[in-house]
């Protein structure tokens, strides 16, 4: 009971409930801090989101935590996608002088489209998937991640289920996110290995691996420093699938079928979970600076299909966090911050 | 705090640190004060070396042994610094290497100040530097060149011997060189992939952890890199400072003109004045003159008649060929009275305007004769002008038919389409000189329309006593080099120059 009942006509009901009581804010807005090692980073990060009716805004930006709830709260956006840190806050670049205001940082980022490989695929085409061709790309992302890693020394990486067809990959690292125009394109084409297109014809057994196997970029996607990729935790408006991270540990048991959609874990919402609810209650919650809402919001999402997602984002910020404790430390003692 | 007075004799020479290494990234600017006369000179001979890299890299490949030689020649006519055998302590003739390196520092950066304005003018600053870079770079030996790299704080390690072991066979299959003992013999360095993108690009190396590793021969390649994006930046710093640095007069026309500026002689030292005679001026139009100057006589023989664009291009080569005041205003007066003007109207519109050319009205200033550079750059001809250069004004089926009529080879005329085509009119030119003179290679870098006149005279054997007097600049050691741009050639060129400009 994963998928069905989902209506795209319900949304417009649906998000509201998500935004205010599901949507991770707290952790959204620690990954995207970076553990506030450079100033301004979030408040000069770009937001977009498209609307009811298609209306799409761009030069979205938020000085602090509260302020992105308030106006998500508010928007109720459809979709929401991330976009680089820029110079400036990007909701004042009009007030900037021309020329002056410019993409500075951003994840290195992955797209891997189903659809890139309908002629090695018989089963689908197009935007359906099955369990039988997204076996593709469970070794796509193998490839990808180990390539990433072991090839260009990257640690943090952030794997996430587009909510459709394909999955996308962030690379966190300081490094990456600093990373030219230029350097983006020499990495994403040194990972384009297959466009795509395979010939009929003899071929050795590793060929065909390789044909069928490696996995297809779009590179378009990587290059840009200022490009604009679909959120962590948006919703999918065509499936109502919440754009989940996937955990690599157990990639080989991840099934794009069971990823919960929006007016499932709504629907959990109503339903009490028997016994589970007072034991969550973890050490984050006690003794914290925690305002209700979000005491309440933990307990919520807790409460639903979407908690073990959430989980994996944590443990991947725990990562990131290690890698800052040092920078942070360096810093405070060159600005005698005690 | 005390100093000794050995630290202080120290920090008294920061220079001779600066100067460590004869090759240099151009990191630091110059600090100390000089003359406005070794401003313009170090700037123009930086710039015939410049023009010589550009020349040479069109016409040869650039890692060949007549590129090299010919390059090697050029820097030392010009004494700027490429090999680091030289011992200051023996005695030598000509400038030091400590002198070298101190005018191939000031140069550089007096070329930026001229070289930054416009993308195009940065684009080729940067090309003949980078090219300059690389063929100093490959001319140091392998110590020289570790030495240059941490110098320069490109601290790329060198691969331990443990780990080259552990990596071998990654090694030899990533290297194009690579074979087992080539790997254990030659160093490999270990570069951040950043600084390495166009290897990563086309996974033309072992990449692992983000690192790059690059056996030594080939560390050039990161090391231009490098090189090219450090100049970059610099130029477009560059550009934002400029306005204040051409607020001062005493730069400003220098500047300006550095980027077009003709660099060799102004040709109106007539040392061969008198020494022609009207009646041979058919004869050497078609034996001697560059197409630009031939298609005028032409011209001007049909018609009897030139505009004054023409007049002043043509009129002024002839001056520089040697014909006196008198000659010209027989030779002009004689051609345009078989046209539709007659004598009188003749010395009442044109005779002052050649006595103008000579100097002997107005200001009195001593016009020269046009470069190729003017000629290309200022004035385009329109519809009924015949001045100009055919090859850059011309278009292509015109200047094939003109060949034709000249009687050049059909395999010349692919040629010299060819480097039009690339822009290269003066290169075009030459093969022009070559086809008509049947000679392999003109051994000289065209850039005057009279350097053709006298090149052609030279080899030619003959007209007089012309080819003896005056030495072309290319040639030997102990040629005139230095010779600035004289102030008058200078002023007249601002006029002309911003002349053109202002028509936009």
């Amino acid at each position: 009971m994963t998928s069905t009942d989902y209506d795209p006509a319900c949304l417009p009901d649906l998000l509201p409930l998500y935004y205010r009581r599901l949507f991770p804010f707290s952790q959204y807005y620690r990954w995207l801090n970076y553990g506030g090692v450079q100033k301004n980073y979030f408040q000069h990060r770009e937001f977009s989101f498209t609307l009811k009716d298609d209306i799409y805004v761009r030069y979205q930006s938020f000085s602090t935590q509260g302020e992105l709830e308030k106006e998500m709260q508010k928007m109720n956006p459809y979709k929401i996608d991330i976009g680089a840190v820029y110079s400036h806050r990007p909701n004042q670049h009009n007030t900037v002088k021309s020329g002056t205001f410019q993409a500075l940082e951003k994840e290195l980022v992955f797209d891997i489209d189903m659809t890139d490989y309908d002629d090695v695929r018989s089963c689908c085409s197009a935007a359906n998937i099955c369990n039988k061709c997204w076996t593709l790309m469970t070794i796509a992302i193998h490839i990808l991640d180990r390539a990433l890693r072991e090839d260009f020394g990257f640690h943090h990486l952030l794997w996430v289920y587009s909510g459709r067809r394909g999955v996308h990959c962030w690379v966190c690292d300081e490094a990456a996110r600093k990373l030219s125009v230029a350097a983006r394109s020499a990495v994403a084409e040194y990972l384009s290995l297959v466009k795509g297109n395979v010939k009929k014809g003899q071929y050795f057994e590793k060929e065909i691996m390789l044909q069928y196997c490696y996995p297809r970029l779009d590179v378009n996607v990587s290059k840009g420093v200022n490009h604009l990729l679909k959120s962590p935790f948006s919703v999918h408006p065509k499936t109502g699938r919440i754009s989940v991270p996937i955990d690599l540990k157990q990639l080989d048991k991840f099934d794009p079928f069971d990823v919960p959609t929006i007016s499932l874990i709504c629907e959990e919402l109503d339903r009490p979970r028997v016994g589970e609810e007072d034991e969550q209650v973890d050490s984050k919650e006690k003794g914290s600076d925690m305002d209700t809402m979000e005491r309440r919001r933990i307990r919520d999402y807790k409460r639903t299909s979407l908690a073990k997602y959430v989980k994996i984002l944590d443990q991947f910020l725990d990562g990131v966090a290690q890698s800052h404790k040092g920078e942070l430390l360096k810093r405070s003692d060159l600005q005698k911050d005690f | 705090m005390q100093f000794g007075s050995r630290q202080r004799k120290l920090i008294a020479n920061p220079q001779t640190e600066l100067y460590r290494h004869c090759l240099q990234f151009y990191a630091q600017p110059p600090l100390e004060n000089i003359s406005l006369t070794e401003f313009e000179t170090f700037a123009v001979e930086r710039l015939k070396l410049l023009k010589t890299v550009e020349n040479l890299g069109v016409s040869y490949v650039k890692s060949s042994d007549q590129y090299t030689n010919k390059l090697d020649s050029e820097f030392s006519n010009l004494h700027f610094p490429y090999k680091t055998e030289v011992d200051d302590k023996k005695p030598h003739i000509g400038p030091s290497e400590y002198e070298k390196r101190r005018k191939d520092h000031i140069s550089h950066f007096i070329l930026r100040l001229a070289y930054c304005q416009t993308e195009d003018l940065r684009r080729w600053f940067i090309q003949q530097e980078v090219d300059l870079f690389r063929y100093r770079f490959n001319c140091l030996n392998s110590k020289s060149k570790t030495q240059f790299l941490h110098h320069n704080n490109l601290h790329y390690d060198t691969v331990s011997l443990e780990e080259k072991k552990v990596l071998s066979e990654k090694l030899i299959n990533s290297s194009y060189a690579g074979s087992a003992c080539k790997v254990e013999e030659q160093d490999f360095y270990k570069v951040p992939f950043q600084d390495a993108l166009d290897l990563v690009r086309t996974r033309k190396v072992y990449l692992k952890a983000g690192y790059v590793y690059i056996p030594h021969q080939d560390i050039v390649i990161i090391v231009l890199n490098d090189f090219r994006t450090r100049l970059s930046k610099a130029l477009a710093l560059t550009a934002r400072s400029l306005p204040t640095v051409l607020s001062d007069e005493r730069l400003q026309p220098l500047l300006s003109h550095l980027s077009h500026a003709y660099v060799g002689q102004d040709y109106s030292i007539q040392k061969s004045v008198g020494k022609i005679s009207l009646e041979q001026i058919d004869l050497l139009a078609g034996k001697s003159f560059p197409l630009c100057m031939r298609q005028l006589h032409q011209s001007l023989r049909e018609t009897h008649h030139l505009r004054h664009g023409g007049r002043m291009q043509y009129g002024l080569f002839l001056k520089g060929i040697g014909l006196t005041l008198e000659q010209a205003l027989q030779f002009w007066r004689s051609e345009f009275t078989k046209g539709k003007v007659d004598m009188d109207k003749f010395d009442k519109a044109y005779a002052y305007s050649i006595r103008h050319m000579f100097g002997k009205e107005g200001k009195r200033t001593d016009y020269t004769p046009y470069s190729c550079m003017k000629v290309i750059l200022s004035n385009p001809p329109s519809q009924g002008d015949h001045h100009g250069c055919p090859f850059r004004h011309s278009d292509a089926e015109l200047l094939k038919q003109k060949l034709q009529s000249y009687k050049v080879s059909p395999s010349g005329i692919a040629q010299i389409l060819d480097l039009v085509k690339g822009m290269h009119y003066q290169l075009a030119c030459q093969k022009y000189f070559e086809l008509t003179h049947n000679i392999e290679d003109s051994g000289f870098s065209l850039n005057h329309p009279n350097q053709y006149f006298l090149e052609s005279q030279k080899l030619l054997g003959g007209g007089r006593e012309v080819k003896r007097e005056v030495d072309p600049p290319q040639r030997g050691p102990d040629a005139a080099v230095k010779q600035p741009p004289n102030p008058q050639a200078l002023a007249e060129m601002t006029e002309d120059l911003d002349a053109y400009f202002q028509d936009g």
